[in-house]
């Protein structure tokens, strides 16, 4: 993509309702396909198919652990089995049961967290998730992705629904900003560079990636040319593309809604470490839980803002020398 | 086995006491393991694999079979026995036992023996993935059923009664947990770790049809899988009263022997009583 491609960032669906319309897509696509929640289906829009699809909805109650399990014995008899609630339900409560009856035995079961990171806003801490990446990649053979907006979301989905091995599917309560169109490609291990630039380059997956875009276009503005990608593939990542980040531009900020122990950081910083090391600065929680708050305050208090990530760019580059 | 002759209790009973010899040898082989468990769980698998469930050792993957898990993982050498006795696996490996490459390893592994339904080991969680396999059978219209084995210490875990609440409220009639309650578990006797009584009336609150069994008793565990068969619109729990280290004198009732192997000695003095 040329240097000079603008974005608008409007702002469209949270990729919760791109997870739930993909959910009925494929629902109407194949029959395999079945859905377990934990009583949030309306929070995480499960209950579009649970409406189109009653009888391939599996109600589970508030017990999630159960739930992943039985997910996992659905997928295990060769159903496309998803199971949904928020990040921080699914992946803390069901932890165990990820890890024995669908990572250890490889079985495909598709599992979504919703509500993930602080940007949930008022319902506070407990229901925030700040860990479920740094959770979900340490379970071995598990593919896990963070879309940013609702068209790679709704891709994402789609592909990863007949992909075989056990996968985890980040998503997000807030409105996200329009990045894709429609019929965009996400290759599991992909990433997209949206904007090229030769100072240094910003990894960003979810709603960090749209502040890296207004990030580097006020760096841009300061003559700072700045490569952004979307790195939604976790696991496995875009080790070229970090490799080659890492050579051509020699200074990386990873910008993420999730704490700075684990998640796409570290990935990335063991990536840079085997291939061509540079400096690197690093956005994202620090090693604490947040509060109650509107989603922009929360945002702006605990330092995920486009000027944040301004911030660590000239940390970075000062350190380039 | 899709289609097979009822077997005799006589016969029943020469599988269960070959399947007792393999356990004390292929245990005491890998010096490590668990008989106690074992041994106790012997005729409620062989009412399973011999007589009640339909499966076919030469199709393994057959999309109508009945499916069992053995929730507690760590008896894997009965499984393992039953298994190899059924024509799944080889039965001249089995004292290869918890070695580095073999298929026969501490606790099942599906990557090891693609003809296991589930890895389990983390007790709590077979009776969960057993009751998704019934729900997938159920949205099949497949007539198969899922029997999963609990230990009783094994129901102690939470996520078994959310299981248990989950399976009556989805009136799943073609999924059977079978408590195979020997009363002792690794730090001694259930009653005084966390007893579970009654444990009937819990099963019954749960929804469950419940049948309790004397399960070393072939007659009456091959009427229990009939009466659970029979049971439509609840789920069934088998109640099998046993005793742990079932069949061998010094083992029986023995906390000790339920992680410890037999010593050369012992397994010689515990296979003569298998004679």
């Amino acid at each position: 993509m040329p240097t000079n491609t603008k974005y608008e960032l409007k702002i469209g669906p949270a990729t919760r309702e791109a997870f739930g319309r993909a959910l009925v897509a494929l629902g109407r696509e194949s029959e395999q396909v079945v859905v377990c929640d934990a009583d949030l289906s309306k929070s995480t829009y499960t209950h579009l198919f649970a409406k189109e699809f009653p009888q391939r909805f599996i109600s589970c109650g508030i017990a999630e652990a159960n739930m992943v399990a039985i997910g996992a014995g659905l997928a295990a008899a060769g159903k496309i089995a998803f199971v949904a609630s928020f990040s921080a339900f699914v992946l803390n409560k069901g932890f165990e049961q990820l890890r024995v009856t669908a990572a250890y035995p490889n079985v495909p079961l598709k599992v979504v967290g919703t509500h993930s990171g602080i940007s949930i806003g008022e319902d506070g801490p407990s229901q925030m998730s700040i860990e479920d990446l740094s959770l979900a990649t340490a379970l071995p053979g598990f593919v896990v992705v963070s879309p940013a907006d609702d068209a790679s979301m709704f891709a994402l989905v789609k592909t990863l629904a007949y992909h075989p091995a056990p996968c985890f599917i980040r998503a997000g309560r807030a409105k996200a900003a329009i990045i894709y169109n429609e019929g965009d490609k996400f290759p599991i291990g992909g990433s997209k560079t949206l904007l090229e630039g030769k100072d240094l380059t910003i990894l960003a997956h979810g709603l960090m990636v749209a502040e890296s875009i207004r990030a580097a276009e006020a760096l841009e503005a300061e003559g700072i040319s700045t490569r952004v990608i979307d790195m939604y593939s976790i696991k496995p990542h875009d080790v070229e593309a970090v490799h080659k980040a890492a050579a051509e531009t020699g200074a990386i900020v990873v910008a993420e809604e999730h704490l700075t122990d684990g998640g796409l950081g570290v990935k990335v910083a063991q990536t840079v470490a085997l291939g061509t090391p540079c400096v690197m600065e690093f956005v994202g929680v620090q090693d604490r839980y947040a509060e109650s708050g509107t989603p922009e305050s929360l945002l702006d208090k605990y330092g995920l803002l486009a000027r944040d990530v301004v911030a660590a760019a000239k940390k970075v580059l000062a350190r380039k020398k | 086995m899709t289609s097979v002759e009822t077997p005799s209790f006589t016969e029943l009973e020469a599988v269960a006491k070959r399947v007792r010899r393999d356990i004390i040898q292929m245990i005491t082989a890998a010096k490590s393991g668990h008989p106690g468990g074992s041994l106790s769980a012997v005729e409620l698998l062989v009412g399973l694999y011999f007589d009640q469930m339909k499966h076919d050792p030469k199709n393994p993957k057959w999309a109508d079979r009945d499916r069992f898990i053995l929730g507690k993982g760590h008896a894997a050498p009965v499984l393992y026995s039953v298994m190899a006795e059924a024509g799944y696996v080889p039965k001249d490996q089995l004292n290869t036992l918890r070695q580095l490459g073999s298929i026969y390893q501490g606790h099942p592994d599906v990557r090891f023996i693609p003809a296991l339904e589930a890895s389990t080991g983390s007790l709590g969680e077979g009776l969960s993935v057993g009751i998704g396999m019934a729900l997938a059978a159920r949205l099949n219209g497949s007539p198969s059923r899922t029997y999963v084995v609990l230990g009783d210490g094994e129901i102690q875990e939470g996520q078994i009664w959310e299981a248990a609440m989950f399976g009556s409220f989805h009136k799943l009639d073609n999924i059977v947990a079978i408590v195979d309650y020997n009363k002792i578990q690794l730090d001694g006797w259930v009653k005084d770790i966390m007893d579970l009584e009654p444990l009937g009336d819990k099963w019954r609150a749960f929804g469950w049809h419940t049948i309790t069994i004397d399960g070393h008793n072939p007659s009456e565990v091959r009427g229990a899988y009939i009466e659970a068969a029979h049971t439509k619109g609840k789920p069934t729990a088998i109640i099998a009263h046993t005793i742990k280290g079932k069949g061998v004198s010094f083992m029986e009732n023995n906390p000790k022997f339920h992680g410890t192997a037999p010593s050369a000695d012992e397994c010689q003095k515990a296979l003569a009583e298998l004679a």
